[in-house]
């Protein structure tokens, strides 16, 4: 007893659950696919938060990308919405229960094409939601045409040569004035899987960017969506630690070089630069170091732009702190007096 | 002045008619009118006269010609009238429009800047000094405008014998008890109604006098109306994007909102979003729905195309959701400040592939204000997206309504398992029809329990949700949401039927078609024709409309679109023979129906027979 006991500790998150208590139907997209590797990460976040994931909804458009939730939080309600329209169904979503953690998943082309408004809208009233766009340049269900974050130059069988420059998507959600901006790599696990477990705590949108290579449409060397450049060319900007409300502050930085960003429940983001390159808490840096990046063809990653101060969606509108969803008919029916009321004033 | 006692001295003296025509105000948009307007529809109505205001408006900010209509019945009837006794002409642009279409034995009242032939011998004509009086009234040359609208009711009141205290309370409600401005305006009508004393000799026989017929009545436009309703129905989730002529209902849940639905801490009970599009506002009422709210959208046709990759998708889904279509007039932008009923069949199949949904149809704000509350049990109860089809008239002209009947059931949640349930069930199979009625039982995100979840696709699934590309797991999803539509049939409002005795001929009709119908039925009786009529209350039919029109050999079908949208529908729902017995009767010009044109039309096909 005695012995056994710290290893199944190790096995078992705060809740008592195993990591395959977060998992989900197996998956059916493409062996070797970033998209897998992504859901992997988003159950080893969760799994390590110790979220309960009765708490969580699981949100996504329609893509290769966008099958992931089906893959991750088989205790979750989850919703497969329509392509490129996940932004709203979340935001309603999130309104009518404004208690539960969202993660949605979605694609380069159902976000930067066919849903970009809709990503923006989503950003710019910040709902609070982990938004996890799974970038590979191209569109994979559909076969192999371009995105709106295909390179410039870059081929396709049948699509041919892309002469139309990339829109970068964490520039946009930083103009739409995001407060959690990251991108990173899927062939990075624990890069990724820290920055979800951040994105969990962030109070309002947090966008994460992640190049997820596309092995059967567009994983060749030369595209800035491949692992080999990934794997070559990954310029990290930052480094950071979580660090959640309840843990000791163990991280040990150097003077001067670290900086701690308290979110409103208390859990901080402990950020270092690297070779003294980037502050992310600063919004015209950040943008001018994503500009250049794109200029150059450079993939930077790391946490990029972070700022809690706006007030989510929920916030904002002054919500009561039940779910709406949840509110019984005697909170939700004025009473009949107070349409006597209104009645007699309209006569 | 000249011109008023000349041209109208050729009318003889006639019987007054009391509480029973129409005045016409033919202004420019953005000039003010709608306060001077306003008041004279309350004096009337507080004055116990029945009336209807109709603002027929141009889809235009400023400048454009505008008219409001007044109709007095006696009878009760609310239905617009072709022509007008009384004219007001305050536009120069459509005056010689404007005094043509004075009703034989009216009256034209005009400003009297307005340089134009008028040299019918049939109505009175008197000047209205306008300017004048409204220079004397207001120092500043921009709101004399807004001021010489209170002297056409100045003038009004005096010839009708309107007793201006009763102005007065009309403009002290208007102003909500603001002294200050009420003495402004009442200075004005004053001058106004004493220079008409002083100066016009009356020439017509119209006349108001108080009577007992508006007790107890309120007056409300439909939006406004639909807007409390959903408040009562417990709304919790509201996303729009504004379009004529359904910005009003969301405009009023966000004023009468904060007031009935904030808590004592100050937060609130509810959210409204203004969205970036059509397509997003229902995105985000479907999720709303989904994760359990009572989630309400507005908009009109423009919208409703968007809007139509998630009807289907919530259909398929099975999401609640309440989206009102305020109807205009289209096809494309159309006639975006006139009325149609031409989205009866877009809203029914909305979608892709085969769908069809449930819609609701109220004909006057009464049931705006029921089927406010009531749609959102409908869209619980069958998990799905509910139509409600109103219209720019009934939505944003005022009428004269019942008072509001509170919610008389509890609100239907629809079969929703919780957790105590789930332990109880050991699970449960999103899509089964457990009960038999096609109705599956579904879960709300949140429900803390590890068999709660499940996965929502727009793709096949399994009654588990799961993922499912087999034949025979698509035809039995889709046979049970069509046998749930089926039971949706016979619980929706029936049709309201009124059998005359022995009737050959049928009417159907819906919607704002009603007041006009009402009328129609009563002038076809004075000729000697008895018609029954039914009015279609919700879609899918009624199986009782099917009797109705066996118990009848033709039955005009009577609607505002050009495709004749409803007749299509019944033509469906009935068998070959009992379906050759409908009649087109339609029309689609932009404006409410008359009973004038319904009672000709019918007379007319009546008489080819
Ligand atoms: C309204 C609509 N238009 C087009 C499609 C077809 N479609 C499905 S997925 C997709 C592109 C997906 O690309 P992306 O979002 O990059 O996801 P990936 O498959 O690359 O992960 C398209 C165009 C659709 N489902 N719905
Ligand atoms: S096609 Fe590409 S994006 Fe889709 S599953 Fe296969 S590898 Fe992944
Ligand atoms: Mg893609």
């Amino acid at each position: 007893m005695t012995a056994a006991a710290p290893a199944a500790k190790s096995n078992v998150n705060i809740l008592g659950l195993t990591k395959a208590d977060y998992k989900a139907a197996p998956s059916t997209l493409c062996a070797g696919c970033g998209h897998n590797s992504i859901a992997d990460k988003v159950i080893d976040a969760t799994f390590e938060l110790g979220l309960k994931q009765h708490e969580v909804i699981k949100l996504s458009g329609i893509g290769c990308s966008s099958k992931s939730p089906a893959y991750f939080l088989g205790r979750s309600h989850g919703i497969n919405t329509l392509h490129g329209r996940m932004p709203s169904v979340a935001t309603g979503a999130l309104m009518a229960n404004h208690q539960l953690y969202g993660v949605g998943v979605s694609g380069d082309g159902d976000t930067g094409s066919i849903g970009f408004g809709q990503f923006k809208h989503m950003v710019r009233r910040n709902v609070r939601m982990v938004y996890i766009v799974e970038n590979n340049g191209v569109y994979g269900l559909t076969k192999g045409q371009f995105s709106a974050t295909a390179d410039v130059g870059q081929e396709l069988k049948h699509a041919g040569r892309n002469e139309l420059p990339p829109l970068d998507l964490c520039l946009e959600a930083i103009i739409a004035d995001c407060g959690f901006v990251a991108r990173s790599f899927a062939g990075d696990p624990k890069h990724v899987t820290a920055l979800i477990k951040a994105a969990f705590n962030f109070p309002g949108t947090a966008v994460l960017d992640i190049i997820s290579p596309c092995v059967t449409f567009n994983d060749k060397d030369d595209s800035t969506k491949s692992y080999a450049w990934g794997k070559s060319h990954d310029e990290r900007v930052n480094d950071f630690t979580f660090v959640m409300q309840q843990d000791e502050i163990t991280v040990e930085y150097e003077e001067g070089e670290t900086k701690a960003v308290e979110l409103h429940d208390g859990s901080q983001i402990m950020l270092r630069k690297l070779d003294g390159k980037h502050d992310p808490t600063n919004r015209a840096a950040a943008i001018t170091l994503l500009d250049e990046a794109r200029e150059k063809q450079q993939f930077i990653t790391g946490l990029i732009y972070l700022n809690p101060a706006r007030a989510s969606l929920a916030t904002a509108a002054n919500l009561i702190d039940s779910p709406l969803a949840w509110l019984p008919e005697s909170r939700t029916r004025p009473s009949r007096e107070s349409l006597d009321k209104i009645v007699a004033s309209l006569k | 002045m000249a011109l008023s006692e000349v041209a109208g001295s050729q009318q003889t003296e006639r019987d007054p008619v009391v509480n029973n025509f129409s005045i016409m105000v033919a202004t420019k948009n953005g000039s003010g009118s709608q306060t001077a307007n306003t008041a004279l529809l309350r004096a009337l109505f507080k004055m116990g006269i029945p009336v209807t205001g109709k603002n027929l408006f141009p889809s235009n900010i400023q400048g454009l010609p505008t008219w409001y209509t007044i109709r007095l019945s006696a009878d009760g009837f609310a239905a617009r009238r072709p022509r007008s006794e009384i004219v007001i002409a305050m536009n120069p642009a459509t005056a010689i429009e404007d005094y043509a279409g004075v009703e034989p034995g009216g009256a034209f009242l005009y400003a009297d800047d307005i340089k134009m032939p008028m040299d019918r011998t049939d109505i009175a004509h008197y000047a209205i000094p306008a300017k004048a009086i409204s220079i004397k009234h207001e120092k500043d040359p921009k709101l004399r405008g807004y001021v010489a609208n209170m002297v056409y009711v100045g003038a009004l009141a005096h010839l009708l014998g309107l007793q201006l205290e009763e102005l007065e309370s009309a403009l002290m409600y208007h102003f909500k008890g603001k002294r200050k401005p009420v003495d402004l305006n009442m200075a004005v009508i004053r001058a106004s109604a004493e220079h008409a004393a002083a100066n016009y000799k009356k020439h017509d026989p119209f006349t108001v006098e108080r009577m007992n017929k508006t007790d107890g009545m309120l007056m409300i436009d439909g939006n406004t109306a639909a807007a409390l309703g959903a408040i009562y129905g417990g709304f919790t989730f509201c996303a729009w994007y504004p379009i004529t002529p359904a910005t009003s209902m969301p405009e009023a849940l966000i004023s009468f909102s904060p007031g009935l639905r904030t808590e004592a801490d100050g937060k609130r009970t509810y959210a409204i979003v203004q969205a970036e599009d059509e397509l997003a506002a229902l995105g985000m009422v479907i999720g709303a729905g989904w994760a359990g709210a009572r989630s309400v959208t507005s908009t009109s046709g423009p919208g409703i195309s968007l809007m139509a990759e998630f009807a289907g998708y919530g259909y398929f889904a099975e999401i609640p959701a309440v989206i009102w279509d305020v109807q205009r007039m289209g096809p494309s932008t159309g006639l975006p400040t006139r009325v149609s009923q031409g989205d009866v069949l877009k809203t029914y199949f909305l979608g892709h592939g085969d769908s069809r949904h449930i819609c609701l149809i109220p004909c006057d704000p009464y049931e705006c204000f029921e089927f406010g509350w009531k749609s959102f049990d409908v869209a619980e109860r069958f998990q799905t997206p509910v139509f409600v089809l109103s219209d720019l008239d009934i939505g944003m002209n005022q009428w004269m309504s019942k008072p509001f009947d509170y919610p008389d059931l509890p609100q239907d949640r629809g079969k929703v398992l919780g957790a105590e349930a789930l332990d109880r069930l050991g699970g449960f199979a999103r899509y089964k029809d457990v009960d038999g009625d096609g109705i599956p039982y579904r879960t709300l995100p949140g429900t803390p329990h590890p068999l709660a979840a499940y996965f929502t696709r727009g793709t096949g699934h399994t009654e588990k949700a799961t993922l499912s590309e087999r034949p025979a797991d698509w035809t039995g999803n889709l046979d049970r949401i069509r046998a749930k539509f089926e039971t949706a049939r016979a619980e929706l409002p029936q049709p309201i039927v009124s059998l005359a005795d022995g009737a050959e001929v049928g009417l159907i009709a819906y919607g704002s078609a009603h007041p006009a119908i009402e009328e129609a039925l009563s002038r076809l009786e004075q000729t000697g024709l008895k018609a029954s009529y039914l009015r279609v209350r919700a879609l899918p039919l009624a199986e009782s409309i099917k009797d109705f029109v066996a118990a009848h050999k033709r039955v005009y079908v009577v609607e505002m679109n050009d495709d004749a949208q409803m007749l299509q529908l019944l033509r469906l729902h009935l068998s070959g023979v009992e379906g050759d017995k409908l009649r087109a009767a339609n029309l689609c010009d932009g404006l409410p129906l008359t009973a004038r044109w319904i009672t000709e039309t019918i007379l007319s096909k009546e008489a080819s027979q």
